[in-house]
């Protein structure tokens, strides 16, 4: 039987650790819960100029008219908006499949699959809803906003 | 503001004063002699209860020991007794719908005018959801949880006196509306356009916004909190396939609550600017869609339906192991059953609204999915008989919840089915069948299901059994009343009678409502019977005392230590091999180690909680009736005192070794005599 609360000369009096047993926490024996994700320079420049990057672009299509047809351009800046957010996450916010022993990979997925069913969902229905809409005169349709 | 509304809201604007905003006497509805009467009621029980309080010398006690507490025993009790309290009004309201539709019949114009019956449908609705039923499957996730995975508290107790705070503070906002202007007239997810500003000028949509917000706070943080307890902390060797059943149902839901309810708070502030600020996302003109408000608060709507359900699941599966005897059947097909759920309660919102115009394309990919989701369901229902197939089944009171549910949930889970089909859905859709399904649900499932684990766990918590004499009539009454007051509304929707009205013309129907009058007053009886058992269960509490913390012959850890459980729930974390571990425990001849106590690190009690939650209380007042200074002042004292809260460094302790050892020797006494 061991003790359970080894915390008594922890001096980080965060409350979440006030009853933490990780040691023995599920029996996986390692210490992954309380370690800060391996940072390191090279990662943050790599993130640092690849956000750059995604930024710049976007902006030099709109500046530059560079495409005749907006919606290719708006398609673009999406694709890259969804890039950007993906090089915060893994850079800046360290997301991998190890750190808390695969629990944020977890649910950084959950989380993307439900934002995904979310988003593409309302679009569909909206859309549809749209699609059945009464007919509309001339007139209607150019005050559509 | 669109052109509709300044007829309506013109006149409103003309009274609004700069130091109380909307607020004025008028705001009393001192001319309706029905609201009169219950604040005289309700003041005159107000105030004797605070009489007794005072002459009892209690609030110091109430102070320090229960509203300051950070055990999370403690909030979940009060939780608890939310719900209990919230419960009485809400079925107020319930009642008072009954009888109106029972006399409201060709000359008869009943009793309630329209306008007071749509805020008493609204409220009704609004607080068996939000006050009811979330307090009672958060206070019995609260309780039992950290028990169950051998925890001494939850991982952040602090934040858990916040939130539960925060819950009351939305449930006292709704109560304010009663005697304060007015509720919402809207329904209960007050739907634009009527809920926007030209159509409902009113403060009634304001109360139902912000008591949702602020309470909604409350069930973000809860969530959060309970989904870190069980995924950190964790009894060592019990791994995710070793948690108990209601474990795993709470994990699920709380993980529903973090995903879920960011989306209706979103939805709510849009709902809040366009009514406040003039901005148009849900209104008819400029640009705006109230079908996108439908659409966006359904993506919410139906995973609330299964943060509900599946903790209850989870207590039903462990009423069956227990009263069977037996290791609950298919362990491993019961937690996936609950993971797909999870995942599908994200698929089928639309089927709230099939009649709304999609195509067939939509409706029929919704139909399906909602139909394969009571796949898993069903899979469960197997698992619960085939655990109690030859089993050594005792016929107890959480027992009988328990089947008065299989029964009962079976029938509304076919009559969900029968909604999934869109075709079907467009005949039946809005109409009192639809009531019929929800409640069938919702008592039969939810309701049933916390009261199983209210007479379940009950000893847990205070130490002695309810009386069994007054659980069976409660049990009773709640089973025929609900068949009373819900079959004649299935019958009655399939005739075409729509929800939410006040009178009718035909009257044929008349008799269908008077017995759904009559059954509504048995659920009525079956409450005051619940109230009687607690009552005569604490006066003979010493006749049914339990010393063995183990009145059930229980399976899971929070049968492994007294009851009530100690502050600091185990002397010793636990070591767990199986899934039923304490069954496990007792099996393999568990020693409860009685020598070489240690001092236990615990969070001291603060009043920070409460303080912000009533800061928060008074911001929510001062927004609904358009006080801005007020609102500012409170939003900057509530930034203000949580910024001073986080400087409060003093906020553990440690329980002595002494403190330790004379608790677990009262125990070991009260082992001895029990055994002997």
């Amino acid at each position: 039987m061991s003790a359970a609360d080894l915390h008594g000369s922890d001096s980080r009096l965060n409350q979440s650790h006030v009853h933490g047993h990780e040691e023995a926490h599920a029996g996986d024996g390692h210490h992954d819960g309380d370690e800060l994700p391996h940072a390191n320079l090279r990662d943050y420049l790599i993130g640092f100029l690849l956000s750059v990057f995604l930024t710049a672009i976007p902006f030099w299509l709109v500046i530059g008219e560079v495409f005749a047809d907006k919606r290719i351009t708006t398609a673009i800046i999406v694709v890259f908006a969804i890039a950007q957010m993906l090089v915060h996450i893994v850079y800046f916010l360290h997301l991998d499949t190890r750190s808390q022993a695969g629990w944020n990979m977890l649910a950084a997925i959950f989380t993307i699959v439900l934002v995904v069913i979310a988003i593409s969902g309302s679009l569909w229905v909206m859309y549809h809803m749209n699609a059945n809409m009464m007919p509309m005169d001339e007139h209607e349709l150019r005050n559509v906003p | 503001m669109t052109i509709a509304a300044e007829p309506h809201s013109a006149p409103a604007q003309l009274h609004d004063s700069v130091f109380l905003g909307r607020l004025s006497l008028e705001a009393i509805p001192y001319h309706e002699p029905i609201l009169l009467l219950t604040f005289a009621v309700a003041g005159l029980l107000g105030l004797s209860l605070l009489v007794w309080i005072t002459r009892a010398r209690a609030w110091g006690w109430l102070w320090r020991d229960w509203f300051c507490t950070i055990d999370h025993k403690k909030i979940g009790v009060m939780y608890m007794v939310l719900g209990f309290v919230m419960l009485l009004r809400g079925f107020a309201d319930a009642i008072m719908m009954r009888a109106q539709q029972a006399m409201a019949f060709g000359d008869a114009n009943g009793y309630l005018p329209p306008h007071h019956y749509d805020q008493i449908f609204t409220a009704h609705g609004v607080i068996m959801i939000f006050f009811v039923a979330m307090p009672f499957v958060t206070g019995l996730m609260n309780y039992i949880v950290p028990l169950q995975i051998g925890a001494r508290d939850v991982a952040f107790p602090f934040l858990n006196n916040f939130s539960f705070w925060m819950t009351t503070v939305g449930a006292v906002l709704v109560m304010l509306s009663l005697f304060i202007g007015e509720f919402a007239t809207t329904g209960w997810l007050a739907y634009p356009p009527l809920s926007g500003a030209a159509y409902s000028p009113g403060v009634g949509v304001d109360y139902y916004i912000w008591a949702l917000q602020i309470a909604g706070v409350g069930t973000l943080l809860s969530g959060v909190n309970l989904l870190v307890t069980i995924i950190k902390m964790r009894a060592p060797g019990m791994g995710l396939m070793q948690m108990p059943i209601f474990t795993w149902t709470s994990l699920c839901t709380n993980v529903l609550i973090v995903a879920a309810f960011p989306v209706l708070t979103a939805v709510l502030v849009l709902l809040a600017l366009d009514r406040t600020v003039g901005t148009n996302f849900f209104t008819n003109d400029f640009g705006g869609n109230p079908m996108m408000y439908v659409n966006l608060i359904w993506i919410w709507g139906h995973p609330e339906v299964y943060i509900l359900i599946l903790p209850l699941f989870g207590v039903f599966s462990e009423v069956v192991s227990t009263f069977s005897g037996k290791r609950l059947f298919g362990y491993a097909s019961m937690v996936y059953a609950t993971i797909v759920i999870t995942i599908l309660s994200y698929l089928v919102w639309l089927h709230h609204f099939f009649t709304m115009g999609s195509g067939a394309s939509v409706n029929s990919f919704f139909g399906i999915t909602t139909m394969i989701i009571s796949i898993p369901t069903g899979a469960k229902i197997f698992n619960w008989l085939f655990t109690m197939y030859r089993g050594r089944i005792r016929f107890e009171v959480p027992m009988l919840w328990t089947m008065g549910f299989m029964f009962t949930f079976v029938i509304g889970g076919m009559t969900g089915v029968l909604l999934a089909v869109p075709p079907a859905d467009f005949v039946l859709h809005n109409s009192l069948f639809l009531i019929a399904h929800f409640h069938n649900v919702i008592i039969g499932g939810v309701v049933f299901g916390v009261f199983a684990g209210v007479s379940y766990w009950f000893p847990k918590v205070f130490g002695y059994k309810l009386d069994v004499f007054w659980g069976r009539v409660s049990f009773w009454c709640w089973q025929i009343g609900f068949l009373l007051a819900f079959m004649p509304l299935y019958i009655l929707g399939l005739m075409g009678v729509t929800r939410r009205v006040s009178h009718f013309e035909d009257t044929s129907l008349q008799p269908w409502f008077i017995v759904a009058a009559f059954g509504a007053v048995l659920i009525g009886c079956g409450i005051v019977a619940m109230l009687v058992q607690f009552r005569v269960s604490y006066v003979r509490r010493e006749s049914l005392r339990d010393h063995s913390g183990d009145p059930w012959n229980g399976r899971t850890l929070e049968w492994a230590t007294s009851s009530p459980p100690p502050d600091y729930n185990f002397a010793f974390t636990p070591r767990v091999h199986d899934v039923d571990a304490w069954w496990d425990m007792k099996r393999g001849g568990y020693q409860r180690p009685t020598t070489g106590f240690l001092a236990i690190h615990m969070p001291k009690n603060t009043s920070a909680g409460i303080i912000l939650a009533a800061i928060s209380g008074v911001m929510g007042f001062a927004l609904i009736w358009h006080i801005w200074w007020a609102a500012g002042a409170a939003f900057a004292a509530l930034i203000g005192t949580a910024i001073v809260h986080t400087f409060n460094l003093d906020r553990d302790y440690h329980v002595p070794v002494e403190t330790v050892t004379a608790v677990e020797d009262l125990r070991s006494r009260q082992l001895a005599e029990a055994g002997a």
